[in-house]
């Protein structure tokens, strides 16, 4: 187990040195000039050439490569023979220079807000996805499930920005049910912060959740033909216990998978959600970035995101061998 | 025709590499699924291939059509030496030799007409039967008991014993002269499993086709058979004529077989004795030293442990794999305690063992010996 | 109706139906049989003769729901079909158990088998964990499991098909049932495994003194160890008697067509077997009058349309034996003994 773990650690570096490689060159391509950005009106060939060289975006794409390599584990310094140097300790994923400030603090900083906005809609997606789709998969082929199903179709169906608009304009603005969002951590306004969070998790969570509800009721519909459900209820066990503990444990396999890939992928911002409702999280410093062309910053953000996916790919499979005893680690 | 056999099998040997999941797929061993197998099935005559799940029955039939590439050994089809021959140099095989699959809901493509399926060998040779494919896969539906009518059909709206006939069906359009039958009537009904088993013997003789017929129902087996061959974990362990194999079997092995069997005949069954084996089958990645058997062997001797016993025939039509083979149990009499009247084979370097072991076997056989299984019921 | 004389599991006119798209299903129609404590009864029939549903009924697993349920099953005394499915659960798996065809699907693959059994045992009996892994412990010991105690810590694919089996009859018998169905326990083994599981069940039977009902198709198991043999064609009870009577004696065209069709493993009879000509019935339209009349070849001796219009009632015909058939006795007694006679060896 735990050799495996280290196995799967290393190819996971593996993967993250290739994939930074690949975002550099990529991004090294674009037309986009980042010297250029860096110089405000008055400009000249002369200020873009110097900051050019101050940046060190004169050098060769594997050599900047490389000094982005060796800034992860040393530090690197910005412009180092100039009056201001510009100091970035490790690991320094960056900089920016159009917001003066270090790419992992931009990303440091929106961090929370994704992680709780994330978080919350997870919850609420899980829950409502899981019971309702259990509920559907019991009631198969009555009216209940067919309407539970039906929602989840519209839920599926309705874009987020869309739903995220109506509820703003309705619940914030018209009815005032809820004061306009602004964004305080939980720890200085618990109220506030509720207040704020409250909408954005139950829009992203509305997808998400539809698409749980269909995976689990199939899931389940599948599990409860299973002779080892028959054998459940020879044994005298309640439904209750049939259905929450044999069924649901079996069927969950699928869903765990799911899941993970869907939380690290939303830690990697949802940029929809917070621009819609003005949360500081990484979503919006994404957007903000791609319209600035930041490239550091838009570097930084894929690897994170990246790591995320990674990560949740090796928990998830953790996760798979701890559920099913079945599947062997190696 | 010379008496040169249809099918000639010499130590074929089918292995399976194992492997661990994952990215990096390291080899864990390998599964010797048929392990030195020899065998010849004669022109017009069925061989029945027995043995529990896993012994290597379907893998060998399998590896005989070359469905899969054997690892080693020699197939000869009809004089031809068919080991080597690649997928191109096949095509004409095929004529010759056709396959008839247990399940007959996976074995048929539930989106093409029974027509179309009957009709497919002729397509793949390229055959253009005189008086048009249509007249010709009628004529074959009705050969093997279908309605021609039913010709624009699909497999879903046919039972499993009509489906096992489309089967049949496909199989002797080519006329072939062997055909490998793997469980054909395993997933059938009793009655429905009479009708096949008696459709396949009328084919026989009609077509003087050949069978292979791969069963683990040694009733069935006996119905169709000629000669019958046993096998465990890879290995034939004996293989005799049907009257031989039934009344007289040798090998300890057989002997458990049939007597684990019950008869449909409630005084019979009562009076049986029965050896029941310990134990289930090892596995074929580890299998045991020596004689394969010996960890259930209710006979073995320490010999058996280091010593691998060779296939020899001890009779004419009889051969045998076994260190202390049965020549003194009367097959349905009790054992006398496991070792009772031990003969002991001799050991390899002894010169001419089949003579000595049919002498053997006539003197340790000096009782009465039954002509059929549990003998006449009046008999004590 | 407390009367004395009931047999400990009494099962009366059993109909059991499922609505479906294509029309609605007779899967069994009008089953009667009974049963004591220490006997085995075989329920013999082909594939969708309604064995399985019939067991299902009785142990109460077929949802109200899906299928309809007519009749009486009464078990000591007391009638499933009436009383609330929780009353049925609490028998489930303490007075009646049940051991399914694939040991291979039917234990649960996420939970240790000391596990799954113990949870059997806490539902049914007020013990602590401890008590009822030992429980469990004991009884996997009992049906001869190696080594129980390391055993009861592993999963169900560690262990190999007969052991699995035997683990599922551990189950089932662990809360002493006094009925255990069997629903062709064997047919997914070897031979040589599956003579261990049947010595099996019979010893523990003859422990606890267990009334036994074993589905099979295989008339060599039903020779080996029932006592009494009910044989189903399309849904119905179409022949009911001791085993004797069975393979000797039996009446019904359709259990007779059974016995020619099966090759014998002692006995090469004829070159060629004699079987049931055609297909069973499909149980959406079954044919109005016998339900074996398509495929029977004695129904004109009956003459007429009987066979194909009217239903034959079961007749009694002796103590123990019913026959549900439109011949009179003497054809019935005829073309029996021509069968059996051939069966058992004779020549035809
Ligand atoms: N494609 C394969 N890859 C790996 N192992 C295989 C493969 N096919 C068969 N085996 C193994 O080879 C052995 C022999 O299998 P085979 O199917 O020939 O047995 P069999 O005698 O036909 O059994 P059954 O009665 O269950 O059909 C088994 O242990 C099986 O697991
Ligand atoms: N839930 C169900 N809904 C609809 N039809 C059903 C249902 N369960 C069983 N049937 C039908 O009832 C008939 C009897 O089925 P049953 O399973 O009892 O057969 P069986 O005698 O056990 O056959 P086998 O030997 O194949 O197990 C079959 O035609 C089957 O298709
Ligand atoms: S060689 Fe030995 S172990 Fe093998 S079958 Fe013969 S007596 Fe048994
Ligand atoms: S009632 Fe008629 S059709 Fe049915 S079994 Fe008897 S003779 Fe045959
Ligand atoms: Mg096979
Ligand atoms: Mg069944």
């Amino acid at each position: 187990m735990s050799a495996y773990v280290v196995r799967r650690v290393l190819s996971m570096l593996l993967l993250l040195l290739l994939l930074s490689l690949v975002v550099f060159i990529l991004f090294s391509i674009l037309p986009t000039d980042p010297a250029r950005l860096t110089c405000g009106k008055a400009c000249t060939p002369e200020i873009i050439e110097a900051n050019r060289h101050r940046l060190g975006l004169d050098l060769p794409v594997m050599q900047q490569y490389w000094e982005f390599l060796k800034g992860l584990f040393v530090g690197r310094t910005y412009a180092a023979n100039s009056p201001d140097p510009i100091n970035c300790s490790a690991p320094c994923l960056g900089y920016s220079f159009r917001r003066r400030e270090e790419v992992l603090i931009l990303i440091k900083d929106g961090l929370p807000t994704t992680i709780w906005l994330a978080l919350g809609a997870f919850v609420f997606w899980m829950v409502a996805g899981i019971s309702l789709g259990v509920y559907a998969a019991i009631r198969r082929g009555t009216w209940r499930d067919k309407t539970v199903m039906s929602v989840s179709l519209v839920g599926y169906s309705l874009p987020s920005f869309f739903i995220g608009l109506l509820a703003i304009f309705f619940i914030i603005i018209k009815w005032n049910l809820l004061p306009y969002p602004s964004w305080v951590p939980p720890q200085e306004n618990p109220i506030g912060f509720l207040q704020t969070m409250i909408l954005p998790w139950i829009i992203l969570a509305i997808l998400y959740a539809a698409f749980y509800m269909r995976l689990t009721r199939n899931q389940m519909l599948e599990v409860l033909g299973e002779d080892y459900i028959r054998t459940a209820r020879a044994k005298g066990l309640p439904e209750r216990t049939v259905i929450g503990k044999h069924a649901l444990r079996a069927g969950l396999t699928p869903i765990v998978t799911a899941a993970g890939l869907d939380l690290a992928g939303l830690l990697g911002g949802a940029i929809i959600i917070e621009s819609l409702f003005s949360l500081p999280g990484i979503g919006s410093l994404a957007i903000s970035s791609v319209n600035d062309s930041d490239l550091p910053v838009i570097v930084g953000i894929t690897l994170v995101t990246a790591t995320f996916i990674i990560v949740a790919n090796l928990i998830v499979d953790l996760l798979y061998a701890a559920i099913d005893p079945r599947v062997r680690l190696g | 025709m010379s008496d040169q056999p249809l099918l000639r099998v010499t130590d074929l040997k089918t292995y399976f590499p194992v492997k661990s999941g994952g990215l990096f797929r390291r080899s864990l061993g390998q599964v010797k699924a048929v392990d030195g197998v020899s065998f010849d099935v004669n022109a017009g005559e069925t061989l029945g291939l027995v043995g529990e799940s896993g012994c290597g029955k379907s893998t060998t039939g399998r590896s005989i059509l070359r469905l899969i590439d054997p690892t080693g050994g020699r197939i000869e089809l009809d004089g031809v030496d068919v080991t080597d021959l690649s997928k191109k140099e096949l095509v004409p095989f095929r004529r010759t030799a056709q396959m008839i699959f247990q399940d007959p809901y996976n074995a048929l493509n539930p989106r093409h007409t029974v027509g179309s399926i009957i009709s497919g060998p002729f397509q793949v040779q390229k055959v253009d039967p005189p008086g048009g494919v249509r007249a010709a896969v009628q004529e074959l539906m009705e050969r093997v008991g279908l309605n021609p009518e039913h010709y624009n059909r699909y497999p879903s709206e046919f039972s499993g014993g009509q489906r096992q006939r489309i089967g049949i069906a496909r199989a002797i359009a080519l006329r072939p002269k062997l055909i490998v039958c793997d469980e054909p009537v395993s997933a059938l009904d009793v009655s429905i499993q009479a009708q096949i088993v008696n459709l396949l013997k009328d084919l026989q003789e009609d077509f003087g086709i050949s069978y292979l017929f791969v069963a683990h129902d040694l009733s069935v087996v006996r119905q169709i058979s000629q000669r019958v061959a046993v096998m465990y974990l890879g290995h034939i362990v004996e293989l005799a004529s049907r009257d031989v194999l039934y009344s007289r079997p040798l090998h300890p092995y057989t002997h458990a077989l049939l007597s684990a069997i019950p008869l449909p005949d409630p005084d019979r069954q009562k009076q049986r004795e029965q050896i029941t084996l310990n134990g289930d089958l090892p596995s074929p990645m580890n299998p045991p030293s020596g004689c394969v058997f010996h960890t259930r062997c209710f006979r073995a001797q320490d010999r058996c442990k280091v010593e691998i016993p060779e296939l020899v025939e001890v009779a004419p039509g009889h051969v045998l794999a076994c260190h202390f083979p049965m020549t003194d149990v009367v097959i349905g009499t009790r054992i006398e305690g496991p070792n009772s009247g031990l003969v002991e084979m001799p050991h390899r370097d002894v010169e001419a063992p089949s003579e000595v072991i049919a002498d053997m076997a006539e003197e340790g056989l000096g009782g009465p010996v039954t002509a059929d299984y549990v003998g006449d019921p009046d008999r004590d | 109706m407390s009367d004395s004389t009931r047999a400990f599991l009494d099962v009366r006119d059993l109909t059991v139906s499922f609505p479906t798209e294509g029309g609605l299903v007779h899967a069994v129609e009008g089953v009667s049989f009974s049963i004591e404590r220490g006997e085995t009864l075989a329920i013999v029939g082909e594939s969708g003769s309604g064995k399985s549903v019939s067991a299902q009924a009785i142990m109460g697993l077929i949802n109200r729901k899906a299928g309809h349920i007519s009749g009486e099953v009464w078990l000591n005394g007391q009638n499933i079909v009436a009383m609330s499915d929780d009353d049925v659960r609490k028998l489930r798996g303490s007075e009646m158990a049940m051991i399914f065809q694939d040991p291979m699907s039917s234990l649960h693959p996420f939970y240790k088998i000391g596990a799954q059994l113990s949870e059997a045992v806490r539902v049914h009996q007020k013990v602590s964990k401890a008590d009822a892994k030992a429980q469990a412990i004991d009884m996997l010991g009992r049906v001869g499991i190696p080594d129980p105690k390391s055993r009861a810590d592993t999963y169900p694919h560690q262990l190999s098909g007969g052991m699995r089996q035997r683990v599922m009859i551990a189950m089932a018998l662990i809360n002493s049932p006094s009925l255990l169905i069997a629903d062709e326990p064997t047919t997914a083994l070897d031979v040589t495994v599956q003579a261990q599981i049947l010595e099996l069940i019979a010893s523990l039977q003859s422990e606890f003194d267990t009334a036994v009902v074993l589905i099979t198709h295989d008339l060599g198991i039903v020779a080996d160890v029932a006592d009494d043999v009910a044989v189903m064609y399309g849904g119905r009870l179409v022949e009911r008697a001791n085993v004797d009577d069975i393979f000797y004696r039996a009446q019904m065209p359709y259990t007779l067509g059974l016995l020619s069709s099966v090759p014998r493993l002692d006995q090469v009879t004829s070159d060629r077997l004699d079987p049931i000509p055609g297909n069973p019935p499909s149980p959406i339209n079954l044919p109005p009058g016998c339900v074996f009349q398509p495929r029977c070849s004695y129904s004109h001796l009956v003459g007429g349309t009987t066979c194909e219009m009217q239903r034959p009632e079961l007749l009694q015909i002796n103590a123990d034996h019913f026959v549900r058939c439109h011949l009179d006795e003497a054809e019935r007694v005829r073309i029996s003994t021509e069968v059996t006679h051939v069966f058992h060896g004779g020549q035809a």
